[in-house]
């Protein structure tokens, strides 16, 4: 027996749950269900630290933000989007203020900001320094106050149903019973977020693994931009917990192995005592990254077990202002690294963090698929370009979950028919592939997590921060051979009672995809842009390649790239100035 | 390398007649969480393993386990301080089990929304509401809450009184009620009042003991009872409409 919606939304992260309410308050009479492999809460917005970016501020203006985001993305940005998102962000950040969001205030009482990488205003709201946890529980509060609202809570999606063209619904299987269910939508919205997963070192939690990328993808829609991952330059070494860059907005150091504020030597800026915008430890994170890399190579960073690292010095801001603006920092170091910031370094390196590409959307959200739309990480609208600023992701979730409830609200009341009966069979197809899955690789003879584990220092290897053609073609070799071994993996475990290990060979099998197609379009871009380091090209090329990769998926896994021109309003490409 | 003994509850209800404890020897690593033992018993000792995780840093509130006899974030709580072992790890108590670490919290999913947790307040047409960091501190501390469980898990009422809301619901009812933009205390009284609300609770105080993230719900549910009682003696000196 299938179930009905009008629209079902993948994920209830930031993105799923904006979506969800932007479909209700559209039309009350819809059927709206949120479908999330793990409560919505637990989703990954939850872990966010530093703030999200709107326009308040009298000194400040929309324009000013919108430039900021348009060259930190290194132009590969739709100008025309990144105009409506910074004018709908303040309304989106106002609204969850209304919802009882416990925004940091300044003594007065108004909403405080603070500076952020690559932001030449201070427009960042902050809840402490636990952003991203107060905004997902305010609107998963919020949102139950909306009781149609369906959920399906620990309910992994697995297929997208498509017919003519057209999407109708999703697969998914109930974690805790193993029920498998064909839901039947006028429209879906995938919300599920990113993929750090795919490489080894990240700040990501461990559902973050693309599966809404891949699901699109096998559906026959294109994506975007995906050769630009974002490493964060301060992450912990071994767990790769993130250590905001809110640390260094409040004034934090990057020091190599001799005490030496080495960001002075690339192009940054001088180092002054007190934290200037746009400069020094407040540049962007792609810049910020790579100058490690060069740190590195010089050897002047320090060795570790777990990797070269540098410090990051808080040291100097005192205990006050770390536990009053930085609490869960401090927390954070002390549970996970032994160390009290207040007194003592912060071990940090570089770590992936976020991707750019993603479901290639318009500014309403909408696929070229029809019936299928995306928000949030899993999408590329693409304000973010080549680099996505910092605090600009958690407006994006709301401003484009918001357009793409709105959009496939209006949508699904414009349809005349309903699905064919092909449809029903596609998810009894899917239903009978799902058991044999969960029988068949008795027989097996490797293991999910050594495929896993070699997938992901293979996109290290290939496709990390610096990549050359050499290394992007060896990684393509590699992912193929472990495509052909993943299909002789084995499970162990053959019940259907909260299967965990199913669910992370289904998500293996997501994060192949999206690798893939990380290392088909890095190939492709020989130039250097933002995130995309090329030292077989290291120089921007604007004539070519300033235009957004699309890629398809091909029946055997491999991606067709092709390229779309770049939507320019008010800010023609020019040099991405830093601390000068 | 040294190692260290994980004892693990295995358990499927329906298709096992009873838990039964499973031995598993990974290795003793200083920087190892709980989880990344059992982590490592999935990836390469036995698949078959069902626990839940996902953030690793302490925020998600997937990863509640009972560790040596006491609920804790099992990404938040290190191998060698059970060192030299055994580990027993079971999953939380009061709460039935679907499978081996995984625990059913649909009770208290069914519960949270009955005490109404989101602002209830007329939005200023222009601009936010003003609140003070003082204003903000009032209720801070409740709007913490990861929805770990772990109070659920310490809390002997909830134990023995299943109908008892709890104490993070409780907490979460109060975060709102103390929230200075808020004006929906008289909504929330009658399921924080009632007597599976905070009257229920005989103030053992293992749920802030249990809490990892400081949020204090014994704190929250006493606080409750006083302002409940005050209301409860206006309501008797004025009958209940003539109230706000
Ligand atoms: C540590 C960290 C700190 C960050 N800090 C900031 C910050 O300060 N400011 C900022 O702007 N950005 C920050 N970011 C980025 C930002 O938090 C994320 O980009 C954003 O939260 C993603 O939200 P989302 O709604 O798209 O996805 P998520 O919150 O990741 O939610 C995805 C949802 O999809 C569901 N899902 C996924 N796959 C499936 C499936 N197969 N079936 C069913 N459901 C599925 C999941 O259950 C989940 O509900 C940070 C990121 C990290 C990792
Ligand atoms: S009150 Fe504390 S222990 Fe209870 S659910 Fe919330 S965070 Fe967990
Ligand atoms: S895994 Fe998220 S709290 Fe432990």
């Amino acid at each position: 027996m299938a179930q009905f919606h009008n629209v079902v939304i993948v994920g209830g992260g930031g993105a799923g749950l904006r979506a969800a309410v932007a479909v209700a308050e559209a039309n009350p009479l819809l059927s709206v269900a949120i479908v999330s492999k793990v409560y919505p809460m637990r989703s990954h917005t939850v872990s966010a630290e530093g703030g999200a970016a709107a326009v308040i501020a009298e000194d400040d203006s929309l324009d000013e933000h919108a430039y900021d985001t348009v060259s930190g993305g290194d132009w590969l940005v739709e100008q025309d989007a990144v105009e409506a998102f910074v004018q709908e962000a303040p309304r989106e950040l106002l609204r969850l203020e209304h919802q009882g969001c416990p925004w940091s205030r300044k003594p007065d009482g108004h909403i405080a900001v603070r500076a952020f990488g690559g932001m030449k205003k201070k427009r960042t709201w902050f809840a402490a320094d636990k952003t991203g946890f107060h905004l997902l529980h305010t609107l998963f509060q919020s949102a139950l106050s909306y009781p149609d609202i369906v959920r399906y809570d620990e309910w992994f999606v697995t297929k997208l149903l498509v017919d003519d063209g057209r999407v109708h619904g999703v697969v998914a299987i109930e974690l805790a019973t193993g029920r498998i269910e064909t839901i039947i939508a006028n429209a879906v919205i995938v919300c599920s977020g990113g993929c750090g997963r795919v490489f080894p070192f990240t700040t990501n939690a461990n559902i973050k693994t693309g599966d809404g990328m891949a699901l699109a993808y096998q559906a026959g829609a294109p994506l975007k931009d995906m050769e630009f991952v974002q490493y964060h330059p301060t992450g912990l070494p071994f767990t790769g917990i993130l250590i905001t860059e809110a640390t260094r907005a409040e004034g934090g150091w990057l020091l190599n192995k001799d005490g030496y504020r080495y960001l002075q030597d690339y192009d940054l800026g001088k180092p002054t005592p007190e934290p200037v915008l746009r400069s020094m430890e407040l540049g962007p994170r792609d810049r910020l990254s790579q100058a490690f890399m060069h740190e590195h190579a010089k050897g002047r960073t320090i060795e570790t077990p777990y990797g070269p690292i540098v410090h990051l010095d808080l040291r100097h801001l005192g205990a006050s202002v770390i536990d009053s603006k930085l609490p869960f920092v401090r927390e954070l170091c002390s549970k996970y690294q032994n160390i009290d910031p207040v007194k003592e370094l912060i071990p940090v390196r570089p770590v992936v963090h976020y991707m750019m590409g993603g479901i290639h959307t318009d500014i309403d959200g909408a696929t070229p698929l029809e019936g299928l739309y995306a928000a949030g990480e899993v999408a590329c609208v693409s304000i973010n370009g080549a680099n996505r600023l910092g605090s600009n992701s958690l407006p994006e979730l709301l401003v484009f979950g918001a357009r793409a409830g709105k959009a496939a609200a209006e949508y699904v009341q414009s349809l005349q028919t309903g699905p064919r009966s092909v449809v029903y069979k596609q998810g009894d197809d899917e239903e009978r592939r799902l058991r044999h899955e969960l029988g068949r690789h008795d027989d097996g003879t490797e293991r999910i997590a050594d495929i896993r584990t070699e997938m992901q220092s293979t996109m290290e290897e290939g496709a990390g921060i610096y990549r050359d053609g050499n290394s992007l073609e060896k990684a393509a070799v590699k992912l193929h051979e472990l495509r052909e071994r993943f299909e002789r993996a084995a499970i162990d475990d053959h019940s259907s009672t909260f299967n965990t290990e199913i669910v992370a060979m289904l998500e293996l099998s997501c994060m192949l995809d999206v690798a893939q197609s990380i290392v088909a379009c890095a190939l492709q871009r020989t130039e250097s842009r933002g995130a995309h380091q090329r030292t077989d090209h290291p120089m921007r090329d604007d004539e070519k390649f300033l235009a957004h990769s699309l890629v398809h998926r091909q029946p055997d896994g491999s991606g067709r790239v092709g390229y779309l021109p770049v939507t320019i309003t008010r800010w023609p490409p020019g040099e991405r100035v830093y601390g000068r | 390398m040294s190692t260290i003994t994980m004892e693990v509850t295995r358990y499927r209800p329906g298709e096992d007649s009873e838990p039964t404890v499973q031995s598993y020897e990974v290795p003793l690593r200083k920087e190892w969480a709980v989880l990344d033992g059992l982590n490592h018993i999935k990836d390469h000792l036995d698949g078959t393993l069902s626990y839940r995780w996902s953030c690793r840093m302490g925020i998600c509130g997937s990863c509640g386990m009972t560790v040596n006899g006491r609920p804790v974030l099992s990404c938040a709580s290190f191998l060698v301080d059970y060192a030299p072992g055994p580990v027993r790890v079971e999953p939380l108590r009061n709460f039935p089990v679907i499978r081996d670490l995984v625990v059913d919290i649909s009770d208290f999913m069914e519960k949270l929304p009955r005490v109404k947790p989101w602002l209830i307040a007329d939005p200023p047409e222009e601009g936010e509401f003003l609140q003070t960091p003082e204003e903000m501190d009032e209720y801070k501390k409740y709007s913490m809450c990861i929805n770990c469980m772990l109070c659920y898990s310490a809390c002997p009422v909830y134990a023995l009184e299943p109908e008892f809301l709890g104490p993070a619901a409780i907490a979460l009812g109060q975060r709102y009620n103390l929230d200075s933009r808020d004006h929906g205390a008289e909504d929330r009284r009658d399921v924080l009042a009632s007597a599976e609300g905070a009257w229920a609770c005989t103030f053992v105080g293992e749920c802030s003991t249990a809490c990892p993230k400081g949020v204090d719900p014994a704190g929250a549910i006493q606080r409750y009872k006083l302002t409940a009682a005050v209301a409860a003696m206006k309501d008797f000196l004025m009958p209940r409409g003539a109230r706000r």
